[in-house]
């Protein structure tokens, strides 16, 4: 791949966001969490409860913050490195980042810096209520980003406007109910549950295997095992229904992932295994399991599943139309509006495919010149690196079926064997700390790279959206933001070890209060 | 949808400019002090103490505050994506400098304290320094180009250009007229900040902040006059050559636009705006004299000062956003910038739905966190910055 500005363009976008995602998931969870285990000493006002939720969001601050840093980064680099892309799909991309502000993140950051300046400030419900409001903040917010994104994937409601020369919204209802958001949604805080859970599991174990804080780590790995037992069932599913949007709108995705170059007739089957070849066209070595693919995609065992080759004929088809409608765009654009009805009729007929003939401009001066190999060729861009998603695919599900397992079986012993946690079940939940990280990064691969090569899916190719930068310009700030990034993310790494080799910190005062309440009756007593 | 011709699109445009200018003002007003707070940090604190208690008055709210920021790019990419675009990637390597230092803000407050090391304390309290000073500096900058034009064009697909070498290009926004207005942002964010402490402190931190703020507040009412009568006589004003259609399609280039005459000609067809520099004057004037007696109500009289000057300058260019020196044709203005008629009114929907919810909840916090920072509070509260 030759470094020029479009790729660089997107490294600092991959980079930054995927930085960003480095905090976030920790957040969407563990707010979740917190709330939870605050409401816990509501009801029962165990002073435990309370140091528990303590001690967890001194480890959720330290967090919280780097991905507030990192984040607005995000709000503005679309305007920064895709100016085009902005202004071509900010009437619709632009609406759910301000609602986003508005609804979500203005009540999450109001309230977090009460929720850690307000302990003594608050009665215990005020605070739990505050609490709820930093968590309900923060997962609204991966709402909006992920309808957002959603639509970046499947572009529903909207038109292109020749006289703006941009998309237009034109069904809000259909941007927000967008299926694939609202199955990305799910399936994102998930797993972002999952990783507060596998984070709250890990640090826990360490401590029994330590043989520190006990009571403390018991009831952590209790609470996070059974919620992050539902989140990972819930990542599974979402992750499936994500799967079955996918062969709606992104079957290009779907085939690259399967490496799956001819079409499957129905039923069929799935490549648990193989060796994809871009160049061959092929996926050596492939090992297949039978229904299970039209399964997946089709919820069905009748439906045959298109591969590469067939969707690549599609994609020269949509080109073709799509040069009817560029030459009927320019049309209009050179009489300012003023053309025949029949320009007009062409243009709507085919404006759906404009995106497809802008796949050509990168390779052809004029689009409407291209010749017929330069359209095959364009028809080819189509195919995102293959290899990558098969195997980057397959780790990612390989990690969440991991992740599944462990936190039944810590679940189990919870629940069914007394807490009795074998070493090696505490050992393993510590080793695998980063990997609902490392999936997470994954599953953002897959999305995004799989979008490519297009920022929204067939309606503006990625080489198009770029800022009209230099590179000088984009290696300053890559370098920079990497730099940058990198230090605080040494830094924070540092603060959340020694903080969690710290450790909780009594509340003598809590804890007083409570002995002398409960004396009399207190068998065992206060935790 | 029917719904959004309940508005006609014109009212719809000027609504939101104004609302792009109550977004500028929200975040001025509310993460302006917190950054004049930071930048004050090395100054008006001498001890660790001290700056510490510094820090704790905004360490609960600048959260909340700085979402007036991302909720100010999430509006502009709504409302005004043409000046999200060329904006952000015209002023991309000053933008990259505020990004760097706002990013340093946020893990300052946070970290500092985590570690009882004089050499991690002090870098962490010029890396808030910086992150205070140079947005609030930059931010003023920003407006001393958009009002002398931005050399950017645009190409006939709407693709923003903005030719020249990188390092020329940020040199050429650092001119000294734009450098001017940037000493009457920080000047104004610095005696903010300072009001903001005298309320928030006292002894020996409150003393020195009353003492900057006076110096800063009576340096923004200098500059920001000086700055009137450079705009007078240096600064080339813009027109449209003939009136253009205020309903028509967000297309900067159907309209032509030439220099000439200066801004302040405003002044002359819509002498009422003069309320607005008025308010600016009035309101900085008032918070330097209430920082002696009643620091409450300077608090007050600082932000009517900010909101004064902000509007002093979207007031004074109107219908203009950003001009474009280059090809004043591509000029961004108010008619023809915006998004799309619908989209207007689901985001003006919107804001009138969460805006209101949003200041009753923050106003509820800063009622709970009502009254002074001293040391004692800081060193006893486990968990303060």
């Amino acid at each position: 791949m030759e470094f020029g500005l479009v790729e660089l363009s997107r490294l600092q976008f991959a980079a930054t966001a995927m930085y960003h995602f480095l905090f976030v998931p920790l957040t969407l969870g563990l707010s979740i969490m917190l709330a939870t285990m605050e409401t816990v000493y509501v009801m029962t006002r165990r002073p435990i409860w309370r140091q528990m939720t303590k001690f967890w969001g001194t480890l959720f601050g330290i967090n919280f913050v780097l991905g507030v840093s990192t984040g607005i980064t995000m709000e503005f680099q679309f305007g920064m490195n895709w100016s085009y892309y902005s202004n071509y799909v900010g009437d619709i991309f632009g609406a759910p980042l301000a609602i986003e502000g508005l609804m979500a993140f203005f009540l999450e950051a109001t309230f977090v810096g009460l929720w850690f300046f307000g302990w003594e400030k608050l009665r215990p419900r005020a605070h739990m209520f505050v609490g709820w409001c930093v968590a309900i903040g923060s997962n609204f917010s991966a709402l909006w980003i992920l309808i957002a994104n959603g639509w970046m994937q499947n572009p529903v409601g909207a038109e292109f406007n020749p006289m703006t020369m941009r998309m237009e919204l034109v069904d809000f209802y259909a941007v927000l109910f967008n299926p694939v958001a609202q199955a990305k949604f799910v399936h994102t805080v998930s797993a972002g549950y999952v990783t507060a859970a596998i984070f709250v599991v890990g640090v826990s174990s360490w401590y029994l295997l330590r043989g520190r804080h006990i009571e403390l780590a018991r009831r952590s790995i209790a609470v996070a095992s059974a919620f992050g037992l539902a989140a990972s069932l819930s990542v599974i599913v979402l992750g499936d229904e994500s799967g079955y949007e996918a062969t709606h709108n992104q079957k290009m995705k779907l085939a690259a992932i399967e490496g799956m170059w001819e079409t499957e007739e129905a039923p069929a089957s799935f490549n648990l295994f193989g060796i994809p070849d871009q160049e061959a066209r092929e996926t050596k070595y492939a090992i297949k399991i039978p229904y299970v693919m039209g399964l997946i995609g089709t919820r069905s065992l009748t439906e045959e599943m298109p591969g590469i080759k067939e969707l690549v004929e599609g994609a020269e088809v949509r080109i073709r139309d799509g040069l009817i409608a560029y030459d009927a765009l320019m049309q209009i654009r050179a009489n300012k509006g003023d053309v025949a009805p029949e320009v007009t009729a062409a243009f709507e007929a085919h404006s759906d495919d404009l995106g497809y003939a802008m796949l050509l401009s990168s390779m052809v001066e004029d689009p409407m010149t291209a010749t017929d190999e330069q359209i095959e060729a364009a028809a080819w861009k189509t195919v995102p690196g293959v290899a990558p998603m098969f195997w980057t695919f397959r780790l990612m599900v390989g990690f969440g079926f991991f992740m599944l397992a462990l936190l039944t079986y810590m679940f189990y012993v919870t629940n069914f064997r007394g807490g009795n946690y074998p070493q090696l079940a505490l050992k393993t939940a510590v080793f695998i700390i980063p990997m609902p990280w490392l999936a997470a990064e994954m599953g953002w691969f897959v999305a995004e790279f799989g979008r490519q090569p297009w920022t929204v899916d067939g309606l503006l190719p990625t080489a198009l959206s770029a800022s009209h930068l230099s590179v000088w310009d984009l290696a300053v700030t890559l370098g920079g933001f990497v730099a940058l990034y990198t230090t605080l993310l040494i830094i924070e790494m540092k603060l959340m070890l020694a903080a969690i080799r710290k450790g909780p910190v009594q509340d003598v005062e809590v804890v007083a209060a409570w002995n002398a309440k409960h004396a009399p009756v207190a068998a065992q007593p206060a935790e | 949808m029917i719904l959004h011709e309940l508005l006609n699109y014109e009212i719809l445009r000027v609504i939101w400019w104004g609302l792009l200018g109550v977004l500028l003002i929200g975040l001025a007003a509310t993460d302006g002090f917190d950054m004049g707070v930071a930048a004050l940090l090395p100054f008006v604190g001498t001890s660790d103490a001290e700056r510490r208690v510094v820090i704790n008055t905004v360490g609960p709210v600048w959260e909340g505050n700085q979402v007036w920021l991302i909720l100010g790019g999430g509006a502009i990419f709504a409302a005004w994506p043409p000046l999200y675009a060329v904006s952000f990637s015209g002023f991309y390597l000053a933008m990259f400098l505020v990004l760097a230092a706002l990013i340093l803000r946020p893990v300052g407050f946070k970290y500092r304290n985590k570690r009882d090391s004089f050499t991690w304390r002090t870098r962490w309290d010029w890396a808030l320094f910086i992150g205070g000073a140079v947005p609030a500096l930059i931010f003023g900058v920003a407006v001393g180009n958009v009002l002398q034009g931005v050399p950017f064009t645009l190409e006939d697909n709407l693709l923003s250009v903005y030719p020249g070498n990188f390092i020329m290009k940020l040199l050429g926004l650092l001119n000294p007229f734009a450098l001017f207005v940037g000493v009457v942002s920080l000047t104004m964010h610095l005696s903010h900040g300072a009001s903001w402490l005298v309320l928030k402190t006292e002894g020996a931190v409150q003393a020195r902040a009353r003492r900057f703020g006076t110096f800063a507040g009576l340096a923004a009412i200098v500059t920001f006059a000086l700055a009137g009568v450079w705009l007078a006589f240096g600064v080339e004003g813009y027109r449209f050559v003939s009136e253009p259609d205020h309903f028509g399609p967000s297309n900067p280039l159907l309209s032509e636009v030439v220099r000439g005459g200066s801004w302040l000609d405003a002044y002359t067809t819509r002498p009422w705006i003069m309320i607005a520099p008025i308010m600016g004057f009035v309101g900085m004037a008032a918070q330097v004299i209430l920082m002696r007696l009643w620091s409450g109500w300077s608090v007050v009289a600082g932000k009517v000062g900010i909101f004064g000057i902000i509007s002093t300058v979207g007031l004074t260019m109107f219908p203009f956003i950003l001009p474009s020196s280059l090809n004043p044709t591509a000029s961004l203005t108010v008619w023809d910038s915006s998004s799309s008629h619908m989209t207007l009114f689901i985001m003006l929907v919107c804001a009138v739905i969460f805006m209101p919810i949003i200041l009753a909840y923050t106003s509820w916090v800063y009622k709970v966190l009502w009254g002074k920072v001293t040391q004692e509070d800081v060193t006893s509260n486990p968990n303060a910055y």
